[in-house]
């Protein structure tokens, strides 16, 4: 069992607040992915919840019991870091028998455990072996073991894969979700790569400068972001903006007026007075180019994307804003060329002037 | 014109003979001093001087003859160590709360630690005679043990704060979070870590209490007195005999010397052995 309550979490380091009040419940078997822009404050949070730094105010309880002021060793939980931290002077077995070696476990069952920790991460041929003689992968399989060996109540990873090149890191992320499926375990993940958090997580939190966003499943956050800043950190490439005024409002519609030179009428509800400032954001994948004249919106193209299955084109509208366009990979438009977009109105996200997403379906943030 | 590989060449054989000449240098006054320690006295003053000589044992035997080389050297040692052990004790969590704890003010008591060996030994004499004497301390080992570590504390304790910082923080947090306390983490993970460095800490303490002589010649006569104050002996109440003097030198250097000879391999090892990136 595992259950983590986080409640009004606040971290100042030097008069400066880094964690501004965070709210949060993980329950047992979850894959809870912290995901942010660099500097939000994702690992601080993490180190917080191992007991790693000291909390301003606020307080952490997992299952039912206050641990604000445990220190870490006593938490049962297990960290993997960046730089997976290996004790260098050990061998590979001492490095995953260390914590069970502390806790004065029978030596055989520290065996058992450590060879079955090297079995699962296929680290049999280099247990005698110290950290200096491994590649990263394998120092990354050490350090995962390390954490497997101990059977802690939740792991914690702080971006553990980003010391790795990128097809080591694609498999690493596959063996890390089938992990979290073999041990049935609770984890928390700390990433500022948003495929990493897509893939793995069961609930996503997005953090910025030390507030939550937005938390819930990978899709969820997808297709209703809470707000402009969900909306523009997840997803690649990004989802286009194009801000305007609000129009004609009905119960179950409303008409927006864009500066792009375009008027639209989407299927949402409103309760904004008509003429207020109102963003509207739209994914690569929600926009068509259609034969000149058919078009919501007139722009021009700017350069494009070959990645063989799809083409990105960027392109710009007449107001100057940014869009990008997925299309199939063996059209390209010529760079300057006029074409005609129409927009996929029921996957068109508004939102109001202050950021926050006008979507009767969303629930916002906790 | 020299090609790439011929600069390169020749840089190099002026490197090494700019190297030995130095070492050369800096040699050449412990080597004169073992030579002249075998010479007789008429030979040591001879000049020019002399590299040829029939090679005698007189001085040593002469020593031998007048004062107890081993009570010395047993002082040497043992106050040596004792200090040397002492320091590092406060040392390592001294440095240990400094690099891994650091605060606003770290860098400033490390400053301030740095700043006392400005101050002249001589300033404190007369305080510290005094202190000894009321303590009934003078002419005691006890006395020079923790002058001798208060005075290379602040050496030791920044040479080990350096050590200490070159190793990830990570590592330690790793091994919180695998149950250790503050003991088990400073003596498992850290100490083993760091363990090239101590040792050349402990190296350096070791030389600079076997070689200090002002507190040893000002505080001790006899009881407690090291080799120092038996090389002192040497120089002053009959005139100046060279060969005498070397040869007592050579006595009082010759175990640091051995020591510092026979841990160099293990020295240079530790060092590149505790690398950790
Ligand atoms: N020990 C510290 N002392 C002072 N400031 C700190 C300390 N640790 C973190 N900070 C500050 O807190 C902020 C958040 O840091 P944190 O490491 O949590 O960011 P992050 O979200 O993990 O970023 P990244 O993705 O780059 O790792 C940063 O502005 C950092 O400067
Ligand atoms: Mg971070």
């Amino acid at each position: 069992m595992a259950d983590l309550k986080v409640r009004n979490l606040k971290k100042a380091f030097e008069g400066f607040s880094i964690i501004k009040g965070i709210d949060l419940d993980i329950h047992d078997r979850e894959f809870v992915v912290f995901v942010g822009p660099s500097g939000c404050g994702k690992s601080t949070l993490l180190r917080l919840i191992a007991g790693l730094e000291d909390v301003s105010s606020g307080n952490i309880e997992l299952d039912g019991k206050d641990i604000t002021e445990v220190a870490p060793a006593k938490r049962d939980l297990a960290m993997v870091f960046q730089t997976y931290a290996l004790y260098p002077h050990m061998t590979v077995r001492k490095n995953l028998s260390f914590g069970l070696d502390l806790s004065g476990a029978p030596k055989q069952e520290v065996k058992d455990k450590v060879e079955n920790a090297a079995r699962i991460l296929e680290l049999d041929p280099l247990l005698e072996r110290k950290p200096k003689q491994l590649s990263g992968g394998q120092r990354q399989r050490v350090a995962i073991g390390r954490a497997i060996v101990r059977n802690p109540k939740i792991f914690l990873f702080d971006e553990p894969l980003s010391n790795l090149d990128a097809a080591l890191r694609v498999q690493m992320r596959l063996e890390l979700a089938r992990l979290h499926q073999d041990l049935q375990a609770t984890m928390i993940y700390v990433t500022h790569d948003q495929v990493e958090a897509m893939t793995l997580a069961t609930k996503v939190v997005v953090l910025n400068s030390g507030r939550v966003e937005q938390v819930g499943s990978p899709l969820e956050l997808y297709h209703h972001p809470a707000n402009l800043f969900v909306a523009g950190f997840l997803g690649t490439p990004t989802m286009g903006f194009l801000t305007g005024n609000l129009g004609q409002t009905a119960a179950n519609a409303c008409e927006v007026k864009l500066d792009a030179r375009a008027n639209i009428s989407l299927p949402l509800a409103t309760a904004l007075a008509p003429g207020s400032k109102v963003t509207l954001g739209i994914r690569p994948e929600h926009i068509n180019i259609v034969p000149a004249g058919e078009g919501l919106l007139s722009v021009t193209a700017d350069v494009s994307e070959r990645l063989g299955s799809d083409t990105y084109c960027h392109v710009r509208s007449q107001s100057g804003e940014m869009l990008t366009v997925r299309v199939r990979g063996d059209f390209a438009p010529k760079f300057g060329e006029t074409l005609d977009l129409s927009f996929d109105t029921a996957h068109c996200h508004l939102f109001d002037d202050s950021g926050k997403a006008i979507d009767k379906r969303i629930q916002s943030a906790a | 014109m020299l090609t790439l590989k011929q600069k390169r060449s020749l840089q190099s054989l002026l490197v090494g003979c700019a190297a030995w000449l130095i070492a050369g240098l800096i040699f050449f006054p412990i080597f004169w001093m073992v030579l002249t320690s075998f010479k007789t006295e008429l030979a040591a003053f001879a000049t020019p001087p002399q590299f040829i000589f029939t090679p005698t044992l007189e001085n040593y035997l002469h020593i031998n003859d007048r004062s107890d080389y081993f009570s010395y050297a047993w002082n040497s040692v043992l106050i040596s160590f004792a200090a040397t052990a002492l320091c590092m004790l406060v040392a390592v969590p001294a440095a240990y709360s400094m690099a891994f704890f650091e605060t606003k003010r770290t860098k400033g008591t490390l400053l301030w630690m740095l700043s006392t060996k400005m101050l002249p030994p001589v300033g404190v004499l007369m305080p510290i005679y005094l202190i000894c004497k009321s303590l009934g301390m003078l002419d005691s080992r006890l006395a020079l043990i923790v002058i001798y570590t208060l005075i290379n504390l602040p050496i030791v304790i920044w040479m080990v704060y350096t050590y200490f910082k070159d190793i990830p923080v990570d590592i330690l947090e790793a091994a919180r979070l695998d149950g250790a306390t503050t003991l088990q983490e400073i003596s498992r993970v850290l100490l083993p870590i760091a363990r090239g460095g101590l040792a050349s800490t402990m190296l350096l303490s070791l030389i600079l209490c076997w070689n200090e002589a002002f507190w040893s010649l000002n505080l001790t006569s006899s009881a407690a007195a090291p080799l120092t104050a038996l090389v002192a002996s040497y120089s002053s109440p009959e005139g100046l005999f060279w060969a005498k003097l070397s040869a007592v030198s050579t006595l009082a250097c010759a175990p640091i010397l051995i020591l510092g000879w026979i841990s160099q391999k293990q020295l240079v090892r530790g060092l590149s052995f505790g690398a950790v990136k």
